[in-house]
């Protein structure tokens, strides 16, 4: 070889992948040591939407905290929600009804088939697939729409509140919910028709981006990232919240913990949703929708204009001037990404002293180095959308 | 709520043998005295059902690396851990959290250490879990924790050029100066 050509050869290329690259699906930056097209090495930035909810949240009573929450995983922003409700009835000591339970493990459980879609039709995407996108996006439109029946938001829900949900769930969005179960399995079996024995998308998603159970849980994996890997750790089985054990379904489980076995893992996960759906809409119970705790559970607006208790309620709530008792919890949920957890410590003022959010994105992103190294870089778009990484809970 | 927290100390005991979280705890923290010395941990709590202890920053690394070692109980998840400030309490201002995990038999544990803020150095976990690299970085970034040994102590979430540790009490959120907003009808 000419040694021109042997010299070029040697040199190494420094890649900005991002920050707001198409493929990051996010702001964030990997700064990419290449050798022609083999990753070196790679060094993830973070921090670009940093919005400091961890401070603003010791400002702000345990109400305007949800919005915050929704704006971390915007994928599936009624799992957060749920979380830091829950969080906040720990805390309180509110038993929330069965009826709102149930119709939260909805809501939470058709957030993950959403993040989930986006998920996997992405990495369609990113291998070149489009049309499985187009498939599933439109059914994401139209839980959108459930959710907007629900609550009126589509996708910061600000759903539910301390004590239950904030309102029932209407004739019609129950209609809604019962037609799009009935349409949705037809079009998922075609995406996955489309995918989970397609010659090219095995090609380029086996062996790609591995992790083994040991390093998954090292770094702290959880979700479907973690059980891909070969653990069944769920935090619904372990510790379940919100009814999770009334019902039946079960826990997918991978064995390479790479991009194919995570992809699988999601579209099994959305399969088990719509299990836990089915339950909860057969057997939902009548009753109240929002625990009795006037303290904490917002009136309804009719109240608060001809009862005087409930103006009172109404004014205090909203001022924050409730205290909360002192005390220190930790509550999680399984998010779409994993376990997503509240460390809340109360001083005995209307506003936690500390708020943590256990952010599972933020916590396994830092072993993407470590995946990808060695691989080529079309190998890394492809292993950074099947972690589902949300930029939202990277920074938080 | 309330009611709860008052019982007499026959009837909290009476339900800590009924209560398997109770008892689970309790094995726990004997374990912890076993292995590790009952001198090692002060300020034992379940608050909301948690083992809690606080232990030293001396002994921390030592702790934490031996739970994740130790077969019997298999604590080797780090499921967080965080930075506190508590601007009150004098010679142990600043704090840090860790909560393990045991994915075998579900138990949780949170560890507390104190130390002063003239003096924030608190050994790395990174050599033990490779999870805890952000997580320092993190508590670095808010509160200006040093973990000497970390392989990559800079800011992480906030921009590089800061000179100050905003998660700080003392840097409160909204304007000090306004006098239409005191802390007696709003908020904190």
């Amino acid at each position: 070889m000419h040694p021109a050509v042997n010299d070029f050869n040697q040199e190494l290329t420094t890649l900005n992948l991002g920050p707001t690259h198409p493929a990051t699906h996010g702001i964030f930056q990997n700064i990419l040591q290449m050798d022609g097209e083999r990753i070196i090495s790679g060094v993830p930035t973070i921090g670009y939407i940093h919005r400091a909810f961890e401070k603003i949240a010791e400002r702000r009573p345990f109400y305007q905290i949800t919005p915050l929450t929704d704006r971390m995983n915007y994928c599936s922003s009624p799992i957060n929600n749920m979380g830091w409700h829950m969080t906040v009835e720990k805390l309180l000591g509110v038993t929330v009804p069965t009826r709102a339970q149930y119709m939260r493990v909805i809501v939470m459980e058709l957030a993950r088939i959403t993040d989930h879609l986006i998920c996997n039709s992405i990495l369609g995407v990113d291998t070149g697939a489009f049309t499985g996108f187009l498939y599933v996006f439109q059914e994401r439109e139209k839980v959108y729409e459930i959710y907007e029946e629900i609550c009126g938001a589509r996708l910061t829900t600000n759903m539910g509140r301390v004590g239950g949900m904030e309102r029932d769930f209407t004739p019609v969005a129950l209609q809604k919910l019962r037609d799009w179960l009935k349409t949705f399995p037809a079009v998922m079996r075609e995406f996955e028709k489309m995918f989970n024995r397609n010659r090219i998308f095995m090609d380029r998603t086996q062996n790609v981006g591995g992790i083994t159970a040991e390093k998954a849980l090292n770094y702290g994996f959880t979700g479907p990232n973690l059980r891909a890997a070969g653990v069944d750790y769920d935090v619904r089985v372990m510790n379940p919240y919100s009814s999770y054990q009334d019902f039946d379904f079960e826990i997918p489980v991978g064995t390479n913990g790479d991009t194919y076995d995570r992809f699988m893992v999601r579209n099994e996960e959305i399969w088990q949703s719509l299990r836990i759906i089915n339950q909860a809409l057969e057997n939902l119970p009548e009753g109240p929708f929002h625990a009795d705790a006037p303290h904490y559970y917002l009136p309804p607006k009719q109240a608060v204009y001809q009862n005087m208790e409930a103006l009172i309620y109404h004014f205090k709530i909203i001022m924050g001037e409730i205290e909360a008792p002192v005390g220190e919890v930790y509550h999680s949920v399984e998010g779409g990404n994993g376990e997503l957890g509240f460390y809340l410590v109360s001083d005995g003022g209307r506003t936690p002293y500390r708020l943590h959010f256990r952010r599972p994105c933020f916590i396994y992103y830092q072993a993407y180095p470590e995946m990808v190294v060695g691989s080529t870089l079309s190998d890394a778009i492809v292993t950074l959308s099947s972690m589902n990484v949300i930029a939202g809970e990277l920074d938080a | 709520m309330a009611e709860q927290n008052e019982e007499s100390p026959a009837a909290q005991e009476t339900a800590a043998a009924l209560d398997p979280a109770a008892q689970q705890n309790a094995q726990l923290l004997a374990l912890l005295h076993r292995l590790f010395g009952a001198d090692a941990f002060t300020d034992v709590e379940e608050p909301y059902g948690m083992l809690t202890v606080t232990t030293t920053r001396e002994r921390i690394h030592d702790i934490i690396a031996g739970l994740q070692q130790d077969q019997e109980l298999q604590l080797n998840f780090l499921t967080t851990m965080c930075g506190m400030h508590w601007p009150e309490r004098e010679g142990q201002e600043l704090g840090i959290v860790y909560m393990l995990h045991s994915l075998v038999h579900n138990i949780r544990l949170r560890l507390k250490i104190f130390f002063p803020i003239a003096d924030p150095v608190v050994p790395t976990m990174t050599d033990i879990y490779g999870t805890a690299n952000w997580m320092e970085r993190e508590a670095y970034d808010f509160y200006g924790i040093l973990f000497p040994g970390h392989p990559n102590l800079i800011r992480i979430l906030n921009v590089e050029d800061m000179d100050y540790y905003p998660m700080r009490k003392e840097y409160a959120l909204e304007d000090g100066t306004r006098e239409d907003k005191t802390d007696l009808f709003f908020g904190r």
